[in-house]
């Protein structure tokens, strides 16, 4: 009788296995996979004055079956300059970005990791809290210190450094700086993660070797905190990208983003294919970077 | 040895700007939600009149109550969601749909917010013209929106609480015949308890703090506390709003400072027990 119990039981487990493994797999499917398909398909119909405002995709009509592939909301982004602009514009603000949080986060990142055990609990409380307050509220702060009659043009003409206020507000270095503020917390914990990992005896071993503390740096340092600089800077690169509230909040005309012309496209023209065409196109451009990330993040999620 | 003692570093002042960086805005915001004057870049002596205008305001108040009670919702349930999959990813070994589930359960942490949005909304507006439901967007399509992505996070969070820990005592109780469930509740959840609690905390504040995925999925007459404080604060600053920040961020640091406090506790008593016991 035993092994037919003992096969009952282990029935029982696999059942009770896959029941587990079906409910985040259920969930994700439909509420993150389905998703994306729904935005593939309407970026090929057309749009409509109904409710939903599109058409569909594949239609019933005299008994055949009709499945319009419309490929005109593509070839109309490529063909509006302001669409390019705007993808284009959003990749050289996030980049410019990344690289100032690299540069900014790094040494902070560095400064952490060397310090007393006591005080990198601290420092890495004092870096987290700013995001876990409202992000929003984060960047109305800069809407008061960038605006003409603002706290830093005040301070600048006080003392007497400039004459009229700077144009600050509204402007593509508002937006970065924006950016740089948001997304700052984000870069430097990887990189801490990462360097405080770091054997302090490799240091040690490239000084009594004779190494100079730059080139140990460049040789031991820097390569070892590779992973941490690749999620930092995919962490700020990939959201910046796709951006709405602060080109919203601190641009201006002359700073094109493709999170605000889409979220624009959507709500103020009502256009849904046309948006789902440049979620589309967006996500494309962003394969590359989020396929990495991913690579590197499940690596480090499995082992 | 010379790397032992720290003099003026490059790295320590660069911590140090970085960190006035981080605080010297949320400063001002603090500073001038005091100011009499209704411009809030000129200094116009103390007041106090702005949290009572915030206090009189029926719509920022019924807002927070919404977005508090979606925060604590989406939290719990992705929190079920979060530790399954993490659960699943570090303890099953290989299966089929693993690449599947992994890739998407980290692909949410670096999805910008519009696609997310957009994607959910076009879903919500599908499924009711096929099912009839949801009918009316409002809180459960926030809720079923935000849980999905403060999941991803749940998930990172408590996935390296359970690859940290020592899985022998977990396989002792399997030796002695305790079934997988029982396992689990009795032997692993108490001690991967402190990531759960870190991860409910994180997906609290994301949800609290989320606008653009709220702004797509929700209907007409609800409206969470980001979308409020974004069209106020559209039109341009409001020293209303600098006594809401204030607040805001008053209760972050509070809560943080409890937190850190209960949790040099844990340790101090930990560190007690070990001496006491070794």
């Amino acid at each position: 009788m035993m092994p037919a119990r003992f096969a009952a039981t282990l029935k029982r487990l696999q059942l009770g296995r896959r029941a587990v493994i079906a409910l985040p797999l259920v969930w994700l499917t439909l509420f993150f996979l389905l998703p994306f398909a729904l935005v593939l398909k309407i970026s090929f119909s057309e749009a409509a004055i109904s409710v939903p405002p599109y058409g569909p995709l594949v239609e019933v009509v005299d008994q055949t079956l009709n499945i319009a592939l419309n490929l005109g909301n593509y070839l109309f982004l490529a063909s509006d300059s302001l669409y390019v602009a705007a993808y284009w514009g959003s990749l050289k603000t996030a980049f410019i970005s990344t690289l100032a949080c690299l540069l900014i986060g790094y040494p902070m990142a560095y400064a952490m990791a060397q310090a007393s055990a006591r005080w990198q609990m601290i420092l890495l409380l004092l870096v987290m809290l700013p995001s876990w307050t409202s992000f929003l509220i984060r960047i109305y702060a800069w809407m008061g210190i960038l605006s003409n009659s603002g706290l830093l043009n005040n301070l600048l003409i006080g003392m007497g450094l400039i004459d009229a206020p700077l144009r600050m507000m509204n402007t593509q270095f508002a937006v970065i700086i924006g950016i740089v503020y948001a997304y700052l917390p984000f870069m430097v914990l990887p990189l801490y993660a990462h360097l405080t990992r770091l054997d302090n005896a490799l240091l040690e071993a490239a000084s009594d070797l004779g190494s100079r503390k730059l080139n140990t740096f460049i040789k031991v340092t820097l390569p070892l905190s590779m992973g941490g600089i690749i999620a930092g800077s995919m962490l700020v690169f990939i959201p910046a990208v796709g951006e709405f509230v602060i080109p919203e909040l601190l641009g201006g005309p002359d700073t094109l983003m493709i999170g605000k012309v889409l979220w624009e496209e959507f709500f103020n023209n009502r256009d849904w294919p046309v948006a789902s065409a440049l979620a589309m196109v967006m996500l494309l451009l962003l394969l590359i970077p989020i396929v990495w990330f991913h690579r590197h993040q499940s690596r480090e999620l499995n082992e | 040895m010379s790397l032992a003692k720290p003099r003026l570093r490059f790295s320590s002042v660069m911590l140090a700007l970085g960190l006035l960086f981080l605080y010297g805005p949320m400063l001002v915001l603090v500073v001038y939600s005091f100011n009499a004057s209704q411009l809030v870049t000129v200094w116009a002596g103390f007041s106090t009149q702005w949290y009572g205008a915030l206090f009189r305001d029926e719509q920022i108040l019924s807002a927070i109550w919404m977005s508090l009670r979606i925060a604590f919702f989406s939290a719990s349930m992705a929190v079920c969601l979060g530790t399954v999959a993490a659960f699943v990813m570090t303890r099953y070994g290989q299966f089929r749909g693993k690449t599947a589930l992994s890739t998407m359960i980290t692909a949410p942490l670096v999805m910008p917010e519009v696609i997310t949005g957009l994607s959910l909304l076009l879903l919500f507006v599908q499924m009711a013209q096929i099912t009839g439901w949801p009918a009316d967007r409002g809180m459960a399509t926030i809720w079923i929106a935000h849980t999905t992505f403060c999941s991803a996070y749940v998930a990172v969070v408590v996935a390296a609480r359970l690859r940290e820990i020592d899985r022998s005592i977990e396989e002792a109780a399997m030796d002695l015949g305790s079934p997988p469930m029982k396992t689990f509740f009795c032997v692993t959840l108490p001690v991967i308890a402190p990531a759960l609690v870190a991860g409910w905390l994180l997906a609290f504040t994301l949800s609290l703090d989320d606008l653009v995925i709220a702004s797509f999925v929700s209907g007409p007459g609800a409206n969470t506390l980001p979308m409020v404080v974004f069209s106020s604060v559209r039109m341009g600053v409001s020293p209303k709003i600098n006594a809401l920040a204030t607040l805001i961020i008053l209760a972050v640091s509070l809560a943080t400072l409890l937190a850190w406090y209960i949790m040099r506790r844990n340790e101090a008593k930990r560190q007690q027990v070990l001496k006491a016991s070794g």
